[in-house]
C-alpha cells in the first residue's frame, strides 16, 4: 500500500491529482444537489407537525454532520502531520479549517431560522445548538492559531496539536452540554429521530448530504491546491507553471 | 543536569525553583486574586444586589471568575522561561518532558489556585451562597482547578512563541473549560438543593485524572513546536 501511496506525498503530484478531482466533484455535487434540493423542497411531504418549515432540514442536517466530520478529518490530518511529518497534511489542515467553520456557521444560522417558527425564538440553549456553537469556537481557535504564526511550518505543527486536543475534548464537551441541557431545561424540544423518518424524506436527505459532501470535497481540493502552491512557491515546478500561465 | 538525577529529584528541583521565583514576584500571585474579587464584585453590582438573585447565580459567577483569573495567570507558566532560554535548556535535559511539565504545572497550581480556593468561601458569603453549597464549592474548586491548569498549559505552550498570545490563548482554552464549568456549577447547585452531588464530583475527578495523564504529553509536544 505504501508503494502505491507514497507518490502522492509529492506536492507536485498531489497538486495535479486534486486538480483532476475538482471537476468530477463539481459535476457530482451539482447533480446531487439539484436532484436532492428539488426532491426535498418541492416533492417530499411536509411534516404533519412542523409543516413546510421542515424543509430547512435538508440543508441544516447535512451542514451539521459535515461540520463535525470535517473537524474529525482535520484531526486525522493533524495526526498524520505530527507522526509522519507530512508537509502536505499541513496544507490539508489549512484547507479544511475555514470550510468546516463555514459549514458550522451554516448549521447554526439555519438552526436559528428553523428555531424561529418552531420554538418561537431565534436562539434556544438547546444541547445540539450549544455544542455546535462551541464547535465553531474550536474552528475559529484553529484558524486564529494558524494565522498567528509568521513561520507557516511552525504554525501548522501547533495547529496539528490543537486539532488533536480539540478532537479528544469534543465528545466530552458534547456529552456535558447535553447533560447540562437536560438538567436545566427539563424535557428538550422533541425532534423526530433519524431512523423513524419516512422514506420519502430520507432519500432526498441522503442525496442532499452527499451533494454537500462532494461540494465540500471540491472546495477543500481547491483550497488545498492554493495552500500547496503557497508553501512551494520557490520550487521550479511552480515557477514553470506560473510562467506557462503568463503566456 | 546530572544524567543520574532521579525523576523525583528532578520534579522537586523544578518545583522548588518555580515556587521560589513565584514568591519573589508576589504581584503575580496577588493580581489574579484581585481580579477574581473584582469580577465577582462587578457581577453583584451589575446584576443587582437582590439576595435571592445572587443566591441563584453565585455558583456560576464564582466559577466563571475562577476560570478567568486562572486564564490571566497562565501566561506566566512558560513565558519568562521561554524568553530567557531556560525552557530550551529544560527540554534538552535527559529527564522526560512529562516530569518537567508536571512539576511546572503543579507549582503554578500551588501559587495561583490554592489562594483562590482559600478565598472562595469569603466570596461565596458575599454572593449569598446557600450554606449547604460551601463544602461542594470547596471540593469542586479543589478537583476542578488542577484541570484548568493542565488544559491551560497546553494553550500556553502553543502560544508562548507568539508576541500577542494573550487574547488568542483565551480563544483556544475557554471552550475546553466548558465541561468543568458545567459539572462544577451543577454540583454546587445540587448541594444547595440538598441533593447528592458525589456523582458530579466523581466525573470531575475522572476528568482530572484523564487530563493529568494526557495533558503533559500534549504540553510537551506543543513546547517542542514552540521552541522549534
Amino acid at each position: 500500500m505504501w508503494k502505491w501511496l507514497h507518490p502522492y506525498a509529492n506536492p507536485e503530484v498531489a497538486y495535479h491529482f486534486t486538480g483532476k478531482l475538482i471537476p468530477w466533484f463539481n459535476i457530482i455535487a451539482a447533480l446531487l444537489l439539484v436532484v436532492g434540493m428539488f426532491m426535498g423542497l418541492a416533492y417530499s411531504p411536509a411534516d404533519y407537525q412542523q409543516g413546510e418549515t421542515v424543509r430547512i432540514f435538508y440543508i441544516h442536517v447535512p451542514a451539521a454532520i459535515l461540520s463535525m466530520g470535517l473537524y474529525f478529518s482535520m484531526a486525522i490530518a493533524g495526526f498524520c502531520a505530527l507522526v509522519w511529518q507530512l508537509k502536505l497534511a499541513h496544507a490539508a489542515i489549512a484547507a479544511i479549517a475555514p470550510i468546516g467553520a463555514a459549514f458550522t456557521a451554516i448549521a447554526l444560522i439555519t438552526g436559528a431560522a428553523w428555531g424561529k417558527p418552531m420554538w418561537g425564538t431565534w436562539w434556544i440553549w438547546d444541547a445540539r445548538l450549544t455544542s455546535e456553537l462551541i464547535l465553531l469556537f474550536l474552528y475559529l481557535g484553529v484558524i486564529a492559531l494558524g494565522n498567528a504564526f509568521d513561520d507557516k511550518n511552525q504554525g501548522a505543527k501547533a495547529v496539528s496539536v490543537l486539532a488533536l486536543v480539540g478532537v479528544v475534548n469534543l465528545p466530552i464537551i458534547h456529552y456535558s452540554v447535553e447533560w447540562w441541557n437536560t438538567l436545566h431545561q427539563g424535557a428538550t424540544v422533541t425532534k423526530f429521530a433519524a431512523p423513524s423518518m419516512a422514506m420519502s424524506m430520507y432519500i432526498p436527505f441522503v442525496i442532499c448530504f452527499f451533494g454537500f459532501a462532494f461540494l465540500a470535497g471540491s472546495l477543500i481540493c481547491k483550497r488545498f491546491q492554493g495552500q500547496v502552491l503557497a508553501r512551494n512557491s520557490l520550487r521550479p515546478w511552480v515557477k514553470k507553471m506560473a510562467l506557462a500561465e503568463e503566456h | 543536569m546530572n544524567p543520574s538525577l532521579s525523576y523525583r529529584k528532578a520534579f522537586q528541583a523544578i518545583l522548588s525553583r518555580d515556587l521560589t521565583i513565584a514568591l519573589r514576584h508576589r504581584d503575580d500571585i496577588v493580581n489574579p486574586l484581585l481580579f477574581f474579587i473584582i469580577v465577582i464584585t462587578l457581577f453583584a453590582i451589575g446584576v443587582g444586589a437582590m439576595p435571592n438573585v445572587l443566591m441563584t447565580i453565585a455558583p456560576g459567577v464564582i466559577w466563571v471568575a475562577a476560570l478567568l483569573s486562572t486564564l490571566l495567570s497562565l501566561e506566566r507558566l512558560f513565558k519568562n522561561d521561554y524568553q530567557d532560554g531556560s525552557l530550551e535548556q529544560l527540554l534538552l535535559s535527559p529527564c522526560p518532558v512529562f516530569i518537567l511539565v508536571l512539576a511546572k504545572i503543579f507549582a503554578h497550581w500551588l501559587v495561583t489556585s490554592v489562594p483562590l480556593i482559600l478565598l472562595a468561601p469569603l466570596l461565596a458569603m458575599m454572593m449569598n451562597l446557600h450554606p449547604d453549597g460551601y463544602w461542594a464549592l470547596f471540593l469542586t474548586l479543589l478537583l476542578g482547578t488542577p484541570i484548568l491548569s493542565l488544559l491551560g498549559a497546553i494553550g500556553v505552550a502553543l502560544t508562548v512563541a507568539l508576541k500577542k498570545g494573550g487574547v488568542l490563548l483565551s480563544l483556544l482554552i475557554l471552550p475546553l473549560y466548558i465541561p468543568v464549568l458545567i459539572l462544577a456549577t451543577a454540583a454546587v447547585d445540587a448541594a444547595t438543593m440538598n441533593s447528592p452531588y458525589q456523582g458530579h464530583l466523581a466525573i470531575i475527578a475522572a476528568l482530572f485524572f484523564a487530563s493529568l495523564i494526557t495533558a503533559p504529553f500534549a504540553v510537551g509536544a506543543a513546547l517542542k513546536v514552540s521552541t522549534n
